[in-house]
């Protein structure tokens, strides 16, 4: 029975992630555009070009092989899987102790490759010139991203997302290292996500884009399965910072359905906040060329190295 | 007993070494070498796998020099490693049935071939300096053989010159490591040395020693410059063999010197072993991304995985000295567990490159493309291999990179300031290596086996041969089997980890489901049968949901490409650009890259050229100066060689001098 209920929890946080994930991208475009004074798109836009994309013919360019054809199901599989394994609304699911930050991180990482590689598939320049850029964005913010987890498993004693959740709820220190491993992964999610500065999800003028590039010459209930992968990712990147820096709120799985409920209720006004600070962000900045795109994750490492070496110090003294 | 098994089937390679040259008229002798040498390989790995838990057994023979004999010694390291070697050779054996049809002088690889793997498994079982010598050597001349194989090549003598240049400073470097050890007694065999204590200073420069001659075995930088040359030149089995499993016997050697005869390490040893690891680890993924030749990409990629292992090594030596047996334990298993899965994956995407050769005679991937329409199966087997040696889950190249990846996160525990340092900047360079690397395959077998095809072999490519693909599929499958079952690995390990540290990782048992924790539950925990079943229900769920719900319908239609699709081939995206944004981030740094645009005025209707020169820095300002000074010194030499008699007279009166003068200013 509680193995049921255990499974149960982890199906619903599952669909959970799938259905909150299309309303966050909603969210982030309508705030975007009221900033800009303009109306925007209805809050459920995203969710109507799914289902419109969905029930379209799929056009396969001639040379297209069955990496092409699977790439979209294994993308979209990995992603779900490392987003239902980042704490949302409970802690402590029945798959959490699967895998922990590095495993999630290791995930994305799958989930890069394979899109990746669809996009060198059909064999065109734009499909190419994506996956070249995507590759050399990761190469920088990997590391980065290694710093953070080496802070986090410092302070929490652990990799393990449940775990550090916990450990932050039940600790009363604050370290300035966490402020530094903050920005570090607000960095990190920006580049990972294709968002302004690095990216512009909202153009397809093709020689500033990356993800678009890549999936370019996806169409129909592919290109649905991709986008709902990529909006999943921002959501993953979102529940992380929330799990890892504000888990105030986040109900551990013992707790019961209506501490869950809450702490679910929580978790979806704290996604809000980051929608629209990311709106904020994004309105407030342009992008910038590719090769100071370099520079950008540059930073994010170092602020990473900082930290660490912060921590050593403080910890020492 | 196992011992005298592993000890007789040696000797039956190198009969049957023997018998390829005696027979090497008949036609079928490839293949019937081939599958001698796989059963006697084979027998092997059963016999070290069961010798795994054994106490260590010991052999001498009289043979060798006189007052020495021969001694040989099987205990868990070296059966641990014996199945290393001898599962790559069955694979290669295998491999070999189908592959080595495509031999046009099959007398030049067989005998060399079953000697090399001969040669091998006597390093392993060698217990004292001089059979461990010996056999080290002849593991090097078998190699350099067969590097030589094809000869017609200019750049293989090359290649074969610099190996045996490398190699030959190699063994030096591990005969005076031997010497120091042996100290004026010369007690040569191991028990002797193990026994014996060592000043510290003969600790740290037979270390030293031991990084130079095992470490340009393996390919650690800078010692690495031969390897992307000498392993590309042989036959691609073979090339599988050097890069897989040679590699190996380099890395047994440093354990068996420093972890077992040195006597307890100090913690500057790992400082070394750290450094040079990362160092190898970022260089040579660096070059891989730039590389266009497969198996060299493939042999750079070999570096980059000796450099994990040597930072693993360095961990576990550095936690050792500090008296934390159970994470030098983890960072040793880690460290164990790739060496495995790079013995895997690389032999994998050896044949692959193997069959791709044989199936286009084309090694530089600028000229293959669309590969996946012609050869699905090696496409599917490759996608594997380079899934699982782009350390992603949930094969096996992962479980060992979160393993050294947890050990990394534990240096905090150290108390050296130098060693949290350069840990916490490993590890970055280990993620950036860990990134890069993706990224490089990703280009490699995006290059060659996605797309259309760039050349007319490519187009004209055909499937390869069933043994091939056999090999290929059984090593894919053992590495999902050592990705899904890390638990399972961990425990065969553990018997060779206890016997080398003296502690485990926590053993599995209390576990659900086959997870593993290095350390605690609560600190970090993977299970990689979880993780495989989840992914696979996810995609299996969204293609239902999706084509339950959504349009079946699909039809083929010319690429879309922003509207402007150009039917020609070179339109796509090559390796070279596609590696452009990491070589201009990287370029000055290390590859010296240089770029030239040759474009003519108008109206001139001579072509514009690109070219692009990268330089190896390693070469340029380390081996060219080493190179140029000994070339110096023996032009200087040169000149006494035709010197009339007064001079030989003169020379012989002077040298007498101060030989006399040395002596009385000594006295």
């Amino acid at each position: 029975m509680a193995m049921i209920l255990a499974l149960a929890a982890q199906g619903l946080q599952m669909a959970f992630v799938l259905a909150l994930s299309p309303l966050l991208i909603g969210f982030t475009r309508k705030v975007k555009a009221r900033l800009l004074r303009r109306q925007g798109p209805p809050l459920l836009q995203p969710y109507r070009d799914l289902v419109r994309l969905m029930r379209k013919e799929v056009i396969l360019a001639e040379n297209a092989s069955w990496l092409f054809r699977a790439a979209p199901y294994l993308i979209f599989a990995t992603t779900w899987v490392a987003t239902a394994l980042t704490p949302t609304f409970a802690t402590g699911l029945a798959f959490s102790w699967a895998a922990d930050l590095i495993v999630i991180t290791a995930l994305l990482g799958s989930a890069r490759l394979f899109l990746a590689l669809a996009g060198m598939d059909v064999g065109t320049s734009f499909g190419g010139i994506g996956s070249s850029r995507e590759i050399m964005f990761a190469s920088f913010a990997e590391p980065a991203m290694l710093m953070i987890v080496f802070i986090v498993s410092l302070i929490a004693g652990s990799t393990e997302l449940s775990v550090v959740a916990n450990h932050m709820l039940s600790s009363s220190e604050l370290p300035v290292s966490f402020a530094f491993a903050l920005v570090a992964l607000g960095i990190v999610a920006i580049a990972e996500n294709g968002r302004v500065p690095v990216d512009n999800p909202a153009t397809h003028l093709e020689l500033t884009m990356v993800h678009e590039a890549m999936v370019l010459e996806y169409s129909g209930r592919h290109l649905a399965v991709v986008e709902l992968a990529a909006a999943m990712k921002l959501l993953l990147y979102v529940s992380l910072t929330i799990c890892i820096f504000f888990p105030w709120g986040l109900a551990p799985y013992e707790a019961g359905v209506g501490a869950m409920a809450a702490s679910a209720l929580g978790y979806v006004g704290k996604v809000a906040v980051a929608g629209f600070l990311l709106a904020l962000f994004e309105v407030s900045t342009a992008k910038m060329r590719v090769f100071r795109v370099p520079n950008f994750l540059g930073a994010g490492l170092m602020l990473g190295l900082l930290g660490l070496l912060l921590l050593f110090v403080s910890r020492s003294l | 007993m196992q011992l005298l098994v592993l000890l007789t089937s040696t000797l039956g390679l190198f009969a049957t070494g023997a018998y390829a040259v005696v027979a090497r008229a008949r036609t079928d002798i490839g293949a019937r070498v081939y599958r001698i040498s796989a059963a006697l390989c084979f027998v092997s790995f059963l016999t070290a796998v069961s010798a795994l838990t054994a106490e260590p057994q010991l052999a001498s023979a009289p043979l060798g020099l006189p007052w020495i004999g021969m001694h040989f010694r099987l205990d868990s390291l070296s059966a641990f490693f014996v199945a290393i070697i001898d599962l790559g050779g069955v694979a290669a054996s295998v491999y070999a049935i189908g592959y080595g049809a495509h031999e046009k002088e099959p007398a030049r690889v067989l005998p060399f071939f079953c000697a090399f793997l001969a040669a091998m498994n006597a390093v392993l079982l060698a217990d004292d300096a001089f059979v461990f010598l010996v056999a080290w050597e002849l593991m090097s001349l078998t190699s350099w053989a067969l590097v030589l194989a094809h000869h017609e090549a200019e750049e293989n003598r090359s290649a074969s010159f610099i190996y045996l240049v490398m190699a030959s400073f190699g063994t030096l470097a591990l005969l005076m490591a031997f010497g120091l050890l042996a100290g004026s007694v010369g007690g040569y065999e191991f028990s002797t040395i193990r026994t014996a204590t060592h000043a510290p200073w003969i600790a740290g420069v037979a270390l030293a020693l031991m990084i130079l001659g095992a470490g340009s075995k393996a390919g650690l930088a800078p010692l690495h410059v031969w390897l992307p040359l000498a392993h590309p030149a042989a036959p691609s089995h073979v090339s599988a063999l050097m890069s897989g499993v040679m590699t190996k016997v380099a890395i047994y050697g440093f354990i068996r010197v420093v972890f077992d005869l040195l006597g307890p390490p100090a913690y500057w040893w790992s400082i070394p072993l750290l450094v040079l690891g990362a160092a190898s680890a970022v260089l040579g993924v660096l070059y891989l991304t730039v590389e266009s030749d497969l198996k060299k990409l493939l042999a750079y990629s070999t570096i980059e995985n000796i450099g994990i292992v040597f930072v693993a090594l360095g961990l576990a030596l550095a936690f050792k000295s500090q008296g934390v047996p159970l994470v030098a334990a983890l960072a040793f298993t880690a460290a164990l567990y790739h060496a495995l899965n790079h013995s895997l994956f690389k032999s994998l995407l050896f044949f692959v490159a193997g069959a791709v050769q044989g199936a286009t005679g084309e090694r530089n991937i600028e000229r293959l493309g669309g590969l996946i329409h012609k050869m699905p199966r090696t496409a599917f087997v490759a996608l594997g291999g380079v899934i699982a040696i782009s350390a992603l889950p949930p094969l096996n190249g992962f479980v060992s990179e979160w393993l050294v990846f947890q050990s990394i996160l534990l240096s905090p525990s150290l108390p050296q300031w130098s060693l949290k340092l350069i840990i916490a900047a490993v590890g970055g360079a280990l993620a950036l290596s860990a990134a890069l690397c993706a990224g490089g395959f990703v280009r490699a077998y995006g290059v060659a086996f996605l797309g259309r095809p760039r050349s007319e072999p490519a187009t004209a490519a055909t499937e390869a041969d069933d043994w091939s693909l056999g090999a290929m599929a059984g090593l894919l499958l053992a590495c999902l089997l050592a990705g899904l079952l890390p638990s399972l690995v961990i425990s065969v390990i553990s018997p060779t980890v206890m016997s080398v540290i003296g502690a485990q990782m926590p053993t599995p048992g209390g576990m659900p489901f086959l997870s593993i924790a290095p350390i605690a539950e609560s600190r970090s925990s993977y299970n990689g049968v979880v993780l495989f079943i989840f992914i696979v229900f996810s995609a299996l769920l969204a293609a239902r949901v999706v084509h339950r719900f959504g349009s079946h319908a699909s039809k083929r239609g010319p690429a879309w490409d922003c509207g402007y699709p150009d039917p020609a081939p070179s339109t796509q995206y090559t390796a070279s650009s596609f590696s452009q944004p990491i070589r201009r981030v990287f370029a000055n740094a290390v590859f010296l890259a240089r770029d030239f645009v040759d474009m003519p005025a108008p109206g001139d209707t001579r072509p514009a050229r690109f070219t692009l020169n990268i330089t190896d820095r390693v070469m340029e300002n380390i081996y060219r100066p080493i190179s140029g000074g000994v070339t110096f010194c023996s032009t200087q030499l040169d000149r006494f060689h035709s010197l009339p008699i007064q001079g030989y007279l003169m020379l012989v009166f002077v040298a007498l001098i101060v030989l006399l003068s040395g002596i009385a200013i000594w006295q």
